[in-house]
């Protein structure tokens, strides 16, 4: 069974209908999966519901397929960055329902794991409550919240091996491990990719089960959206480095 | 004299002890890391999947994949460990993090807090504010005392929620304040130098004690 696709057009191939609910990984733009994002630009797919912590920013991530119109709905917790976004929300062109960052976390975990509603204390007595199960538990109230799967998830990763073993890179890990697991089909972009056994075992994050398709993305760009530094003393070693995997 | 905002991140800095995990929000919470007593041990979590936030990198070492909740690019320590968001979360949710020092547009004397929406204008979203005040085990809301004139201490917030009954302590530019969130509602026990009593009557809707100990 091959995994490996040979570009991010082809691994989308039959997978990409209009009014399909598609997870993206990533936070703000760091860890997301640019290149499958831009290929679903290029399929034309439309009316898209899109679960993701952010909506990009102008013309970067997400943004792209809010500048083609393809999105109608999003569900994040924080789309503060990007002005075709609040355009288009203002114009009613665009759905958002918010959800607290913990809870879309965890409502991606638990559609995943078969989970399909869990309590939560965070929210309780808001406007997210509204309308919503409340119960309590040793003296304390939970709002029920509802397991979340979508039909795609697209995540990036690090390192990842023909089997579809993952490993991600400092806090580019963020959505994409839990989203891996909560698409009915999962595709992952890798930085390198490597054979089964190139990846220490112990070092696995997201098993090769939970990933369908992949394509190799050796060049793909970075963005820093917040680019914040310090001066250098003539004392300072250069900052530390972890240990790769 | 009120505080400055760096006099409010120096005090919101004496509730943190050695070996506390600590979640800060953006803004003058961001600050508080610059007042960690020397000697002191804490780690710093971002809520998108980092503990042991380091400070930011000197200019040419900025890592796109290495940034803090606020999407700013940061550094790595030696106790530094990742992990995804939905296991941020847990640690959260879960009563891990020691204390959260954050902003708000109001506090309320029955410590419900307001931060992330004003009805009529564009909502951005709450990010990961709302989990933070709800598991968080002490939240310490660092903010001026009043904005336009108009005090942001009140008797119930006019803002929707972000969270019901979460906060244990307000530090604004006037003073500090304990809040018991179960019912006891707010104690002033400091003022900022040269603020009076009557100062901060003057300024604050919402009703509170005064503290035996406060120093004037």
């Amino acid at each position: 069974m091959n995994k490996v696709y040979a570009d991010a057009r082809s691994a989308l191939a039959g997978l990409l209908k209009d009014g399909m609910t598609i997870m993206a990984g990533g936070f703000g733009l760091c860890g997301i999966p640019e290149t499958l994002i831009l290929a679903i630009r290029d399929s034309g797919v439309k009316n898209l519901t899109v679960v993701s912590n952010n909506c990009g920013t102008d013309g970067k991530g997400l943004g792209i397929l809010l500048d083609t119109r393809q999105i109608k709905k999003m569900i994040s917790s924080y789309v503060g960055e990007n002005k075709t976004f609040m355009n288009q929300f203002l114009a009613n062109e665009l759905e958002i329902e918010f959800n607290p960052q913990g809870t879309l976390a965890e409502r991606i975990r638990a559609g995943g794991a078969g989970i399909p509603a869990f309590f939560t204390k965070t929210g309780y007595g808001t406007k997210i409550a509204e309308g919503k199960d409340t119960r309590e538990f040793d003296g304390e109230r939970y709002v029920m919240e509802r397991g979340l799967v979508a039909d795609l998830s697209i995540v990036h990763a690090y390192r990842g091996d023909t089997e579809g073993n993952l490993v991600y890179r400092k806090t580019a890990r963020n959505f994409n491990p839990p989203m891996a697991t909560a698409g009915k089909v999962t595709v992952a972009e890798v930085e390198h990719l490597v054979k089964p056994g190139d990846i220490n075992p112990d070092h696995i994050v997201t098993p090769g089960i939970y990933v369908k398709r992949m394509i190799h993305v050796p060049t793909a760009t970075k963005h820093i959206e917040q680019r914040t530094v310090r001066k250098r003393q003539k004392a300072d070693a250069p900052a530390g480095t972890g240990e790769e995997v | 004299m009120p505080w400055t905002r760096d006099q409010m991140a120096e005090r919101a800095a004496k509730e943190l002890r050695d070996g506390f995990y600590v979640n800060l929000g953006i803004g003058i919470p961001t600050l508080v890391s610059n007042y960690i007593p020397d000697g002191m041990s804490v780690q710093l979590q971002s809520e998108n999947g980092m503990l042991g936030t380091g400070p930011f990198p000197f200019e040419g070492e900025e890592d796109p994949d290495l940034i803090n909740a606020g999407k700013q690019t940061v550094t790595e320590l030696p106790t530094t460990s990742y992990f995804n968001s939905a296991d941020s979360f847990a640690m959260i949710r879960g009563g891990h993090i020691d204390i959260a020092i954050l902003g708000a547009m109001e506090v309320a004397e029955n410590g419900d807090l307001a931060n992330w929406m004003i009805p009529g204008k564009v909502v951005k979203g709450m990010g990961g504010a709302m989990d933070l005040v709800g598991g968080v085990k002490k939240v310490v809301v660092v903010m001026e005392h009043s904005a336009k004139g108009d005090s942001k201490l009140k008797k119930m917030c006019t803002l929707p929620l972000t969270g019901a009954g979460v906060v244990d302590m307000v530090i604004t530019d006037l003073g500090v304040f304990t809040l018991d969130r179960h019912g006891g509602g707010l104690t002033l026990i400091e003022l900022a130098p040269d603020v009076t009593l009557d100062d901060i009557n003057a300024k604050t809707e919402a009703s509170f004690k005064v503290a035996n100990t406060l120093k004037q």
